[in-house]
């Protein structure tokens, strides 16, 4: 586990609304709040996860904070400088220094240029070194990360969906950035090839001393790489803490009832299934007080009329749940 | 390209359609070569003769040589054909790209004013910016060029909404590429499959429209030889002399026809699903 040290990003209160526009002249009628007040921070060199069901505003998280979609609200912090005030021409130079890296590898990577020209675009657009040191670069990085030198010359077409999300690596890391944001980046993937990447990454990782913010809904894979974890629902934070407190002692409803849906193969280890009722609300018509409690286990009467606040309710964990209040009779948590 | 000949290999109705075209091109470059006659040789002792060794495709009422009209009209339909073709989408790949790419109000202010140009039929808008300019052959190709600059446009802004979509586009915005670049570099090679098969399409309807300009004397004036004109002339005639109508006709849809070929089997082949 890595010390505190100081926040390569935060987020704070980020908010992604999309409207909802109908009628004749096209008036706003309501928004899907695909992000709902977000906060969290990324201290360096660590690898910090957002886990999630679909549609739970973890993508439109990792787009917002990279001004791939402009969030509606809220503020980003780079390296301690705000970066959502300036305009996206002023916000290019900080690109180099954040990169992400897509889920898919078969639409993330344009069809009609070489991995060379790939490769190459990234320096050339940020001018970073001569054409001839830059090629020298292409070369070093695409060796690194498992490419040779006369599959550079081909079309990405040619390659596999493992080699592909290479490829993306190197695009991404010929910068030298120092924090990626991976969104579902190894979920398109075969399981061995996902073992392989995964790997790949942890090493680039203490190599080039980089922050990654991962995406994900594959729990195992995020055990696996993760320093912190945060758990959303429905365009907001619903717990975050370190892997080991989370996987150990999961504080909110819905922590306990993702962990108990993934997939064991120990037949010993007796699991108590929770399974949820009902589907996830529609982010465009939230549930009054707490997002989930229409379909939390431990749902009560405070859950529909107050939002829960967040909060640190144990060292270095933090969740969103009437549970943990001051005043509330402590009730029994589910446990593994 | 290698990959382009292969395929069109393949696809026998566009082999039809090429080799059709390229016929139509070579009789066009090599005119002084091939026809008989020059194409305003007046002949007093053979006028409106039937087909024969002599002539051909017979001639006409000051006693020209059809077939050597036809060939030189060849040059005037494809000058015509790919200058006003060049023009429209020249013009529609540039507003297509901006209103495409950027959306928004540009896109709302450059779609509108499109389908205004839209709203008029196409030898109806034509003529009337020959009419403006004044009827020359110059002025037709212009004409032609605006008439089809809004069809390009709408391909291409299409192409360009749907190719936005591919991550690959968030990508070189998330390294950091400028908007320009974006449109040279990543849009614009994905969305040349639909365009060249606009092109080929467009270049049928151009000389298709030049005839039509031509024939009711708005677009290449007479003597010059251009198939429209030879229709026009020609009209009077029918009854007496149905071959200085029933050539430049075929001409016409001989040329149209297989560019059309072409054009459909262009489509397949450069279609990535269908590979």
């Amino acid at each position: 586990m890595n010390k505190v040290k100081k926040p390569v990003l935060q987020v704070k209160n980020m908010k992604k609304h999309f409207p909802i526009k109908g009628g004749i002249i096209k008036r706003t009628k309501n928004h899907v709040r695909a992000v709902d007040g977000i906060s969290f921070d990324v201290q360096e060199q660590e690898t910090f996860s957002l886990v999630g069901e679909s549609g739970c505003g973890k993508s439109t998280t990792g787009r917002s904070i990279l001004r791939l979609t402009e969030p509606t609200d809220g503020e980003v912090y780079f390296n301690g400088e705000e970066v959502l005030g300036c305009t996206q021409k002023e916000f290019r130079k900080y690109r180099k220094d954040m990169q992400m890296i897509f889920q898919d590898p078969f639409s993330s990577l344009n069809p009609r240029m070489t991995v060379k020209s790939l490769l190459l675009e990234p320096l050339m657009t940020h001018k970073l070194y001569s054409k001839k040191e830059a090629l020298n670069k292409v070369y070093e990085i695409a060796e690194r990360v498992g490419l040779s030198k006369e599959q550079v010359s081909r079309h990405p077409h040619e390659f596999s969906g493992g080699q592909r999300q290479r490829i993306s690596i190197a695009r991404a890391l010929i910068m030298n950035p120092k924090l990626i944001i991976l969104d579902e980046a190894v979920s398109a993937l075969d399981v061995s090839i996902q073992a392989q990447i995964l790997n790949l990454l942890i090493d680039l990782q203490k190599e080039f001393k980089l922050t990654y913010v991962f995406i994900s809904h594959d729990l195992n894979v995020v055990k696996h790489l993760s320093d912190r974890i945060g758990v959303m629902y429905l365009g907001q934070m619903m717990e975050m803490t370190t892997t080991e407190s989370l996987f150990n002692n999961p504080l909110h409803p819905y922590t306990t009832s993702l962990l108990s849906a993934i997939p064991s193969y120990d037949r010993n280890k007796k699991k108590d299934r929770i399974v949820l009722k009902g589907d996830v609300p529609d982010p465009a018509n939230p549930p009054s007080g707490c997002p989930f409690r229409l379909r939390c286990p431990q749902a009560h009467e405070l859950c529909e009329t107050h939002k829960p606040v967040y909060q640190e309710v144990e060292d270095n964990h933090w969740v969103a749940c009437h549970l943990y209040n001051e005043g509330i009779p402590e009730r029994k948590r589910i446990r593994l | 390209m290698k990959q382009f000949l292969k395929r069109l290999r393949k696809d026998k109705v566009g082999i039809v359609g090429f080799v059709g075209i390229a016929m139509v091109i070579i009789i066009g470059l090599l005119a002084p070569l091939i026809a008989p006659y020059g194409p305003e040789e007046m002949s007093q002792t053979h006028v409106m003769e039937g087909p024969s060794k002599e002539f051909i495709f017979g001639t006409d009422e000051f006693g020209r040589d059809i077939f050597s009209r036809i060939v030189y009209g060849a040059q005037v339909s494809l000058q015509v054909g790919l200058i006003a073709v060049g023009i429209g989408a020249g013009f529609g790949l540039l507003f297509g790209l901006i209103s495409g790419f950027f959306q928004g109000k540009i896109d709302q202010i450059i779609m509108r004013i499109m389908d205004v140009f839209f709203a008029f039929p196409d030898i109806l808008l034509a003529l009337t910016i020959v009419a403006v300019l004044g009827p020359s052959l110059t002025n037709t190709m212009i004409a032609i060029g605006i008439v089809f600059t809004p069809v390009f446009t709408r391909v291409v802004r299409g192409t360009v909404i749907s190719v936005k979509e591919n991550e690959y586009i968030s990508n070189a915005v998330a390294i950091g590429v400028s908007p320009v670049n974006i449109i040279i570099k990543h849009v614009t090679p994905n969305i040349m499959a639909p365009f060249i098969v606009q092109v080929t399409l467009g270049l049928s309807g151009a000389i298709l429209t030049e005839a039509a300009l031509s024939f009711l004397g708005l677009g290449v004036q007479p003597p010059n030889p251009s198939w429209g004109v030879m229709l026009n002339d020609g009209r009077a005639l029918m009854e007496f002399a149905p071959w200085t109508i029933l050539f430049p006709a075929g001409a016409i849809i001989f040329t149209i026809f297989c560019f059309n070929l072409f054009g459909d089997s262009l489509r397949d082949i450069l279609d990535p699903k269908l590979k």
